[in-house]
Parts: C-alpha cells; structure tokens; sequence
C-alpha cells in the first residue's frame, strides 16, 4: 500500500483536527471575540471613539487570538510520534511545517478574518472600510500565524508553553501589526497594505526553514 | 581565526588574566568618562541643562544594547554552523548582559526624556520603540533557553531563535521608523542638531569604548563560570560512575 505524503497528511491532518473536540476552531473564534468585546468596557462606548480604535482593536485581538491554539499544533505531533516520521521522509521538513501552519492557519485564522466585518461594525467602524480590510487582515493573520508557527515548534517539546509562545512571538508581530493597521486605516490602494503584504511574504520566506530547524531539534 | 578561539583550553588561560583585565580597564575609563560627564563638561542649556549628563551612561548603554544583540546573533550562528561549545556559552552570557543594558538604556532615556520632552516615555519616538522590542527578544531568548531540558537544546533553540530575530530586527526598526514619522504632532530634540563639540565627544567616547571592554570582561567572567560548571559536573558524572 502506498503511504499518503506527509505533505496531504500534514495537511489533512490539521483540518481534521479543528473539528475533533477541545480546542478546535471555536476556541479562537470565542477569544476574539470575547477581547474585542471588553474593550468598550474598558476605553468607555462612545461611538466617535470607538470608530477610531475600532479597526487597531481588531489588529490586537487577532495577534492574541493566533497564538491561542498555538501551543498544540506541533505538540500534537510530537507526542504521538508522527513528527518523528515526518522528519525521515524525502519530503523536505520545511514544506511540512509549511502545511501544517497553512492548514492551522485555514481552520482557526481565516474565521476570524470573516469574523471582523460583524465585529467592526459593533465597535461603530465605517461597514464600507471593512469590506475591503478583510484583505489586509488575511495578510496580516498569516504573518502572525507563520511566526507563531516557528515559536510553535521552539516551543514544541516544553511543557505549559502556551506562554513562551506568545513572549517568542510578539515582537516578531511588531512589523506585521504596524503596516496591518496602517493599511486598514488608509483603506484600499495605499502603500501600507503593500508593506503588509511583504511582511508577510517575508515570513513566509523564512518561517518554515526556522520552524522546521526547530522541529528537528523536538524530534532529537 | 574561529578556530583559534574555539579552543577552551587556549580560552580558559587566555580568560584567567584577560577578563580581569578588561574590567579593571573598563571600570576606569567609565569612572573617567562619568566624572567628565558629571562635573567637568560645561552643562548645555540646548539639550535641557544639567540633565544631558545622562547621554555619558545612556548613549554608550544603547550602543551595548545594539552590539549585544548582534553578538548573540553572531555567536548563535557559529554555534549552528561550527558547534563550538564555546560560541553558546559565549551566546549565553551575552544574554542577561544584553537585556541589562537594554534595560539601562531605557530607563536612562526615561530619566532624560522627563524634563527634556516632559514625559517619560514617548510612544512615537521611533528609537525607544526599537530598543523596546530588543528587549523583549531578549526576554525571550532567555525564557527559551531556561525551558530546554538538555543544555544541547538550549543552545540549538536559542540558536535558531537568535537567528530569526537578527533578520527581523531591520524590519522592525524600518516599520517602526515609518510608523513613527506618522506621529509628527510631539516634536523631538535631537542630537544630531548641531555637531556635538570635542569636550562632550571626547568622554563619550571613551565611556563607550570603557562600556565595550567592560561587557568583554563581564561575559569572559560569566564563560569562565560556565565552564568551571561543567567541568563539576563531569567530576560529579565521574564521581557517582566510579562508586
């Protein structure tokens, strides 16, 4: 019988995954919208305030909300033992790990993307700006999730590393963010959206080497 | 040239007389450089009186600051490629001493920046953000390195992690210099003004340089005790095999 490539069943695997119980896709969803939802509360309900904060809001809780379920996805694989086999196939490590925060990124960062229309319109942000924003903040989700991904893997064989996590990932977020929220501030067509797309681009460039290094050093 | 200094042996003698050394050095011409700094240099009604005497601690502290981090990169790197043990304790001392001096940067910068800009920290200023974020990598590396079971792993982990931060630390420093260019509405003085005259130069670069040969002494200190522990622990491995 031929055996499915670790590519398909890294990928498979991360999709199947959102759906079995416990931290599956809604865990994220809940995150963020539970934190964009305490910020009224906090910064006072005032609708001019809030349409200009609105859409950083929104940055911030999708950087927190990325890193929720960050600390399973290749603590998973390590403790069952497929990371180990997915280390000897010929299929390039990288590519692997590529897939896996593809797929990770697919189940739990895209729902969020199409979760900020709804929220940004109760944080009173112009509904035709959000539209459009949804661009920026899929890019800007995918960097933080790449990145999140390589600090995923350095983080893979330490035990409660939900926290290491987040502290080895946010100041890689800072370019992402700065650009993300420039961009959903000048709307479409500005630079700053360019700017995002290449942060992300260049995380995509690198996370997957660094991430797959990383596992490497899980699996030894 | 690496391997010459790879040697802990050729290290641990060379160390035993030079990292003393580069302290007692050091910690002359930083007395010098802040003696100038506090009662001899005339104070400068431009960059808010007597208050610019911070630059003698702070300017050298954020050029640490900088250096240090591109010394855990680069040492991380050797480690990666060479394997050569003493690059990650190199790696490992550099650590604590970066974020101390990142630290020190900021909280002088503070100090200063209270009556100067009349806040202590300014959110737009594009150097303070980055210094911030430096510092942060830092914590973040230590954390890691802390986290490892084996001191194999530390080291490959923070080797890895030393790496990618280096290459996003351009980047950072370029959204945040964007980011803030933004923000114009707080005007921020700046020392570039007018060229600064020899009779504050001159101290501050020798405060720098002491700070440098300093941290040279600091870290060989810290890779002596670095090595002196694992020697005890191959005594203890030792000790426990043969009885």
């Amino acid at each position: 019988m031929k055996t499915p490539s670790p590519l398909r069943a890294a990928f498979r695997q991360a999709l199947g995954e959102a759906w079995a119980g416990g931290a599956g896709v809604l865990l994220p969803i809940g995150f963020f919208a539970g934190a964009a939802m305490l910020v009224p509360f906090t910064v006072g309900s005032e609708a001019s305030q809030l349409s200009s904060i609105g859409t950083g809001i929104l940055w911030v809780a999708l950087a927190l909300a990325s890193l929720v379920s960050m600390e399973r996805v290749f603590q998973a694989d390590l403790e069952d033992g497929v990371l180990e086999l997915w280390a000897q196939e010929e299929t390039p490590l990288f590519l692997v790990a590529a897939a896996k925060i593809i797929a990770h990124w697919l189940v739990s960062g895209l729902p969020l993307v199409l979760l900020t229309p709804p929220i940004g319109i109760a944080l009173q942000v112009d509904p035709g700006a959000l539209v459009p924003a949804m661009l920026a903040y899929g890019l800007g989700g995918l960097a933080f999730f790449l990145w999140g991904g390589v600090a995923g893997a350095l983080a893979a064989s330490v035990a409660r590393g939900g926290l290491l996590i987040s502290l080895l990932a946010l100041p890689l977020f800072v370019p992402t963010a700065i650009f993300g929220a420039l961009a959903t501030l000048e709307g479409p067509g500005g630079p700053s959206l360019l700017f995002l797309a290449a942060t992300t681009l260049f995380a995509l460039s690198i996370a997957p080497f660094a991430a797959s290094a990383a596992l490497r050093l899980a699996v030894d | 040239m690496i391997r010459a200094f790879a040697n802990p042996h050729r290290f641990m003698a060379l160390s035993r007389w030079l990292a003393p050394a580069c302290l007692g050095v050091g910690a002359l011409l930083m007395v010098w450089s802040v003696w100038q700094g506090l009662w001899v240099v005339p104070h400068d009604d431009y960059q808010g009186g007597d208050i610019m005497r911070a630059m003698f601690v702070h300017v050298p502290s954020a050029w640490l600051a900088m250096a240090s981090y591109m010394g855990l990169a680069a040492t991380g790197l050797i480690w990666f490629v060479w394997r050569h043990e003493l690059a990650d304790m190199a790696a490992k001392s550099i650590a604590p001493l970066g974020a101390a001096y990142t630290a020190m940067c900021l909280a002088t910068g503070s100090i200063w920046g209270k009556p100067t800009w009349g806040t202590w920290w300014l959110w737009d200023d594009a150097r303070m953000m980055s210094v911030l974020v430096m510092f942060f990598l830092f914590l973040g590396y230590m954390a890691l390195r802390a986290a490892m079971e084996t001191r194999q792993k530390a080291a490959r982990a923070g080797a890895i992690l030393a790496m990618v931060g280096a290459v996003n630390v351009p980047l950072i420093k370029f959204s945040v210099d964007i980011w803030s260019s933004i923000h114009q509405d707080a005007s921020v003085l700046r020392l570039d003004g007018p060229a600064m005259p020899p009779v504050y130069l001159t101290p501050l670069l020798i405060g720098g340089l002491a700070h440098m040969i300093f941290f040279a002494g600091l870290t060989m200190m810290l890779m002596r005790a670095e090595v002196w522990g694992r020697r005890g622990d191959v005594l203890i491995a030792r000790k426990l095999s043969g009885a």
